[in-house]
C-alpha cells in the first residue's frame, strides 16, 4: 500500500511547501534585518530581538495571552469532558441531537458572528448593571471557554463511544465505587481525547483574534490584538522577531511531540515482537 | 445502573447552562438587535437596508467560493499523495501542513502583503529575472491568494484524514474487477472522500466569506467584504443594529450555502471530520 | 458439591421498554456447583447474570445471597465477580495491574498483592507475564488474565458471560476443560452463560434451559438430554425427531401410524402428546421386521456415523447409523421402549417441524449469533 513517491508527486509537494512557507521565511529573514525596513535587507542584526525584550507592552500582552489560554483551556477541558460524559449517557435521541447541534454552533458559525453576538450580550448585560467597562479579561475568558468547549467535547465524545460500556462495569465488579471506576478506568481510557481537546483549546485560544477582538476591553490586551493594532500602522521588525520566536517554540514542541510518539510506537512494536516470540 | 446514569447526566448540567447562556442567548441578541432601532423600537429598516449591501454580499460569497475551490483543487492531490506515502512521510507532512496554522493569521497575512507589495520581494525577484514588474497588492487576486494561503491547511487536513482511512484493499478490489486508474479515482476514492470534501469546504468557506482582516490588508481601502462592513458597525460606526442585521444575513447565507453543499455530498453527520 | 443454597432468585422479572426479558424467574443456585444458563440469543440469560452481578436491578423479585436480599446492593459490594464476554481487561494497565486491580480496591499490602498475582498467574498458566501489555496478548491469554483477575479477589461466586465465545474451536475445547478443573480445584460456584449446548452439557453440574424469559427446564445434563420437558428443550439440546402422538394408555404410545411400548405413564387416556426420539436411538431392521417403514432421502457421512434423513409417512426423520443405506432404500425401523420419550403438549408443540429443511449450514449460522441485551 505504501509506496515510494514519484518525481511528479515530490515536485508537487515541494511547490506547496514553498507556497506555505515563503511568507514565513520572509518574516524570519526580516526579523534579523539591521534596518527598520520590511522590504529591503540592510544587514544582519539581533537588535529587534533585544528591542522585544524591552517592550513591556508586548511582554505584558504575551503573559496576558498565556494566562487567558491556560485558564480558558483548563476550564473548557474540565467542563467539556464532564459534558461529553453526560451527553454520551443521554438516552433520548432528540435531547442528544439538539445538544450536539447547539455544541456545533460555535464551530460552524463565522467567528465574526460569534464575536459580535457575545459582544452584544456583554454590552447589554453591562448596561443592565450600569457598568460601561464590562469588556475585559472576564468577558474574553467567557468567550474563549465558549469557543473551546465544542473542540473538547468533540474530541472526548468519540473516545467515550469507542470505549466498551462494560469496561467500567468490570471495575465495579472488582470492588470500585462508580466514582472510583470513572477515575481509575474511564478517565485513563479517554485520556488521549482529553489531551487532544486540551491542546486544541490551548492553541486556539493562543491564536484567536476575531472573537477576542469583539469581546476585549482596553484593560486587557492579548498578543493577537496587539499585533492587530500594530499592523494598522507600519509594522516594525520586532513583531517579526516575536513571531519568529513563537514559530521556533512551536516547531520545537512539535518535533519533541513527534519524537516521543515515534519512540512510543517503536517500544510498543518491540513489545509485540517479544510477545509473539514467547 | 439507573442511579449511575442519572449521575452521569447531572455532570453535563454546567455545560448545558453555559451553552444556553453563551451560545443560544447571544444569537437571540443578534436577532433582537437586528429588529429594533437604537431606541429599542421594532423596525425592519435594518433588514431592508441589506439591499444596499447586496453587491458586497455577493462579492464576498463569490471570492470565498473561488478561494475554497482553489484550495480543494490544490489540496486534493496533495492529500492523496500523503495518504499513500510511508508513515514517516505522512507524519512529517502533517507537521509541515499544521505548522503555519499556529502562526498568527495576522502575521501570516502581513508577511504575504510584504511579498506582494509593489516594492516587495516578489517584484524584486521579477526585476532580477528581467521580468516585468506587476501590481499585485490591493486586487481581488491578492485577497483570494490571502484566503487560499491562510485556510488551505483546513482543506488538506480533513481530506488527508479521510483518505488515510480508505482501505487500500478496496482500490485493489476495484482494479481486480477491471477499473483503470482514473476509474478507481472516480468511482472509489472520490465517493469515499466526499465527507472530507464537505468538511474541508466548510472549514475554508466560512472563514473566507466572513473575513475582514485579509481583505483589509491585501485588498486595500477600495475593497470591502461583508466582514469589513460588519466590523465597521461595531468598532467605528457604532451602529450595532445594522451590524447585527448584516451578521444575521451572513449567518443565514452561510447556512444556506452549507445546506446546498450537504445536498451535494449527502453528508450530515455530527461535527464532520476534525483532524 | 454442597447442598447449601448460596444464591436464590425469587420471582425475578425484568422489562426493557415493552419487552419482557425475564418473566417471573425463580431458581436456587447451590454452593460450589457449576450451573449453566443455556438458551438462544435474547432468551434473557445474560440479563439474569447481570442482575446477579448487580449491573441491572430487577423490576420485581429478590436476589438472595446466603439469606440476605442483595437486590439493591451495588456491584462493588457483592461477593460475586464476573468474567465478561469480551474480557474487559483494562487496556491502560499491564497484566500485573489488571490482576491487582480488585486487590488494590481492598487496600491490600503490596507484598500480599504481589504474592496473590503470582499465585493467580500460576493458576491460569501465565507465569512470568506480569509486565506484559494487554495489547500484546493473544485472545486465549487475555481470557486467562480475565479469569485470574476475577479469581484474585476470592469471589464466592464467579459469573461467566459467554467467556469462550470469542475463542476458536480448538482453544475453546481446551479452556472448557481448564475452567472445569479450576472450578473443581477452587471449589467455588460458577454461574456460566452460553448458547452452546455442547459446552453446557460437558461442563455443568446443573443446566438451566431458558427461552423467552422463562426457565424451560432445570436439571443435570443427562436429565436435560434424556428427559426434555417440552419440544423446545428437545429441539435445542441435541438433535431430535419431535412427533405428534397419542397416549393410548399407560406405557402405550401411538405415533407414525403404529403403536409402541414405552416407559411413560400418568397421561389421560388418548391424550395428545409430543414424542421425542433421538436420531441415535433408532434401530434399523430389515423392512419386513420394521414396526414402521421409511425411505432414505439423503445420507451424509459424519465420520463416526452416517446421518440420514428418512421419510416416514411424509415426516422427515433424522436417523444416525453406522451402516450405509443408499438414497432411495427402504428400511424398517424399530424403537426400544426406553428410546421413546413422551412430553405433554406445550406452547412449543408443532413449532419445530421435521428435518425436511435441515442443513448443517443453517445450524451453524444460528450458533454464531451473539447475545446483545
Amino acid at each position: 500500500m505504501k509506496q515510494k513517491m514519484s518525481g511528479l508527486s515530490k515536485l508537487y509537494i515541494a511547490l506547496i511547501i514553498v507556497f506555505l512557507y515563503a511568507p514565513i521565511v520572509v518574516m524570519i529573514i526580516f526579523s534579523f534585518n539591521s534596518t527598520v525596513s520590511t522590504s529591503v535587507i540592510g544587514g544582519f542584526s539581533t537588535r529587534w530581538y533585544r528591542a522585544l525584550l524591552h517592550d513591556t507592552g508586548t511582554m505584558k500582552a504575551l503573559t496576558n495571552t498565556l494566562l487567558l489560554a491556560v485558564t480558558s483551556s483548563l476550564v473548557a477541558t474540565v467542563m467539556g469532558t464532564a459534558a461529553a460524559v453526560g451527553i454520551n449517557a443521554m438516552k433520548r435521541k432528540w435531547v442528544k441531537k439538539t445538544t450536539m447541534h447547539v455544541t456545533n454552533i460555535p464551530m460552524m458559525n463565522p467567528e465574526i458572528v460569534t464575536g459580535i453576538s457575545m459582544m452584544l450580550l456583554f454590552v447589554f448585560a453591562g448596561a443592565l448593571i450600569h457598568k460601561d467597562d464590562v469588556l475585559g479579561f472576564g468577558t474574553m475568558l467567557i468567550a474563549h471557554i465558549t469557543f473551546n468547549l465544542p473542540y473538547v467535547i468533540l474530541s472526548v465524545l468519540p473516545k467515550l463511544r469507542q470505549m466498551d460500556p462494560h469496561l467500567p462495569e468490570a471495575a465495579m465488579d472488582l470492588g470500585c465505587t462508580p466514582l472510583r471506576a470513572f477515575f481509575k478506568v474511564t478517565l485513563p481510557t479517554i485520556s488521549t481525547g482529553i489531551t487532544t481537546g486540551l491542546m486544541m483549546s490551548f492553541t486556539l485560544s493562543l491564536d484567536d483574534f476575531v472573537i477576542s477582538y469583539f469581546t476585549q476591553g482596553p484593560s486587557f490586551e492579548t498578543l493577537p490584538i496587539r499585533i492587530f493594532s500594530m499592523t494598522k500602522k507600519r509594522v516594525t521588525p520586532d513583531m517579526y522577531a516575536l513571531s519568529t520566536l513563537i514559530f521556533a517554540a512551536i516547531l520545537l514542541l512539535l518535533i519533541l511531540l513527534n519524537v516521543s510518539q515515534v519512540r512510543g510506537e517503536r517500544k510498543l512494536r518491540n513489545k509485540l515482537d517479544k510477545g509473539g516470540a514467547s | 445502573m439507573t442511579k449511575n446514569s442519572a449521575l452521569k447526566k447531572v455532570v453535563s448540567a454546567p455545560y448545558l447552562v453555559w451553552a444556553a447562556l453563551f451560545i443560544i442567548v447571544p444569537l437571540i441578541f443578534v436577532v433582537y438587535y437586528s429588529l429594533v432601532d437604537a431606541g429599542g423600537a421594532f423596525t425592519l429598516d435594518y433588514i431592508k437596508s441589506i439591499g444596499r449591501y447586496k453587491d458586497i454580499m455577493l462579492n464576498s460569497i463569490w471570492l470565498g467560493f473561488v478561494a475554497t475551490i482553489i484550495c480543494l483543487v490544490i489540496a486534493y492531490p496533495l492529500a492523496y499523495i500523503m495518504a499513500r506515502s510511508t508513515k514517516n512521510v505522512q507524519r512529517t507532512m502533517m507537521m509541515l501542513v499544521m505548522l503555519p496554522m499556529w502562526m498568527n493569521l495576522l502575521i501570516r497575512t502581513y508577511s504575504l502583503m510584504i511579498l506582494l507589495q509593489d516594492t516587495g520581494i516578489l517584484n524584486s525577484v521579477f526585476s532580477f529575472l528581467h521580468l516585468p514588474e506587476r501590481h499585485m497588492i490591493n486586487t481581488r487576486g491578492a485577497v483570494i491568494l490571502g484566503m487560499v494561503y491562510n485556510y488551505i491547511p483546513y482543506m488538506i487536513l480533513p481530506l488527508y484524514s479521510i483518505m488515510a482511512k480508505i482501505d487500500y484493499g478496496l482500490v485493489e478490489a476495484a482494479q481486480d474487477l477491471g477499473a483503470s486508474r482514473t476509474a478507481v479515482l472516480r468511482k472509489i476514492i472520490l465517493p469515499l472522500s466526499l465527507p472530507g470534501i464537505a468538511s474541508g469546504f466548510t472549514m475554508v468557506f466560512v472563514p473566507s466569506v466572513s473575513t475582514f482582516y485579509i481583505s483589509k490588508k491585501l485588498g486595500g481601502s477600495t475593497f470591502s467584504l461583508i466582514g469589513d462592513i460588519i466590523e465597521m458597525q461595531f468598532k467605528s460606526a457604532n451602529n450595532y443594529n445594522l451590524g447585527a442585521a448584516l451578521s444575521l444575513i451572513l449567518m443565514v447565507l452561510i447556512l444556506l450555502c452549507m445546506a446546498i453543499m450537504n445536498r451535494f455530498t449527502g453528508e450530515d453527520d455530527d461535527g464532520g471530520v476534525l483532524i | 458439591m454442597g447442598e447449601q443454597t448460596i444464591i436464590e432468585l425469587r420471582n425475578i422479572s425484568k422489562q426493557f421498554g415493552d419487552e419482557v426479558v425475564l418473566d417471573n424467574i425463580s431458581l436456587n443456585i447451590k454452593d460450589k456447583e457449576f450451573i449453566t444458563f443455556l438458551g438462544p440469543s435474547g432468551c434473557g440469560k445474560t440479563t439474569m447474570l447481570r442482575i446477579i452481578a448487580g449491573f441491572l436491578e430487577a423490576d420485581d423479585g429478590q436476589v438472595i445471597f446466603e439469606g440476605k436480599d442483595i437486590g439493591s446492593l451495588p456491584p462493588h459490594k457483592r461477593q460475586v465477580n464476573t468474567i465478561f464476554q469480551r474480557y474487559q481487561l483494562f487496556p491502560h494497565l499491564n497484566v500485573y495491574e489488571n490482576i491487582a486491580f480488585g486487590l488494590r480496591n481492598r487496600r491490600m499490602k503490596e507484598k500480599d498483592i504481589s504474592k496473590k498475582v503470582e499465585e493467580m498467574l500460576a493458576l491460569v498458566n501465565l507465569k512470568g507475564f506480569q509486565r506484559r501489555d494487554i495489547a500484546s496478548l493473544s485472545g486465549g491469554q487475555q481470557q486467562r488474565v480475565a479469569i485470574a483477575r476475577a479469581l484474585a479477589v476470592d469471589p464466592r461466586v464467579l459469573l461467566l458471560d459467554e467467556p469462550l465465545a470469542a475463542l476458536d474451536l480448538k482453544l475453546r475445547k481446551d479452556m472448557q476443560v481448564e475452567l472445569k478443573n479450576i472450578q473443581k480445584r477452587l471449589g467455588i460456584t460458577f454461574v456460566f452463560v452460553t448458547h452452546d449446548q455442547q459446552e453446557a452439557l460437558s461442563m455443568s453440574d446443573t443446566v438451566v434451559v431458558m427461552d423467552n424469559g422463562k426457565i424451560q427446564q432445570i436439571g443435570s445434563p443427562l436429565d436435560i438430554y434424556n428427559e426434555p420437558k417440552n419440544a423446545f428443550v428437545a429441539d435445542f439440546i441435541g438433535e431430535s425427531n419431535i412427533l405428534d402422538g397419542v397416549m393410548l394408555d399407560d406405557f402405550k404410545a401411538k405415533f407414525s401410524g403404529a403403536v409402541f411400548q414405552c416407559l411413560d405413564k400418568g397421561f389421560a387416556v388418548n391424550e395428545q402428546v409430543d414424542i421425542v426420539i433421538r436420531p441415535e436411538d433408532v434401530d434399523i431392521v430389515p423392512v419386513e421386521k420394521g414396526e414402521i417403514i421409511g425411505t432414505v432421502t439423503s445420507n451424509t457421512f459424519k465420520g463416526i456415523h452416517f446421518e440420514m434423513i428418512v421419510d416416514i409417512q411424509n415426516f422427515k426423520w433424522m436417523i444416525q447409523t453406522t451402516d450405509y443405506y443408499p438414497v432411495g432404500a427402504k428400511i424398517g425401523i424399530e424403537i426400544e421402549p426406553d428410546a421413546i420419550h413422551v412430553m405433554k403438549k406445550s406452547e412449543y408443540s408443532g413449532m419445530f417441524g421435521d428435518y425436511s429443511s435441515f442443513s448443517d449450514e443453517i445450524e451453524h449460522l444460528s450458533d454464531i449469533e451473539e447475545e446483545e441485551d
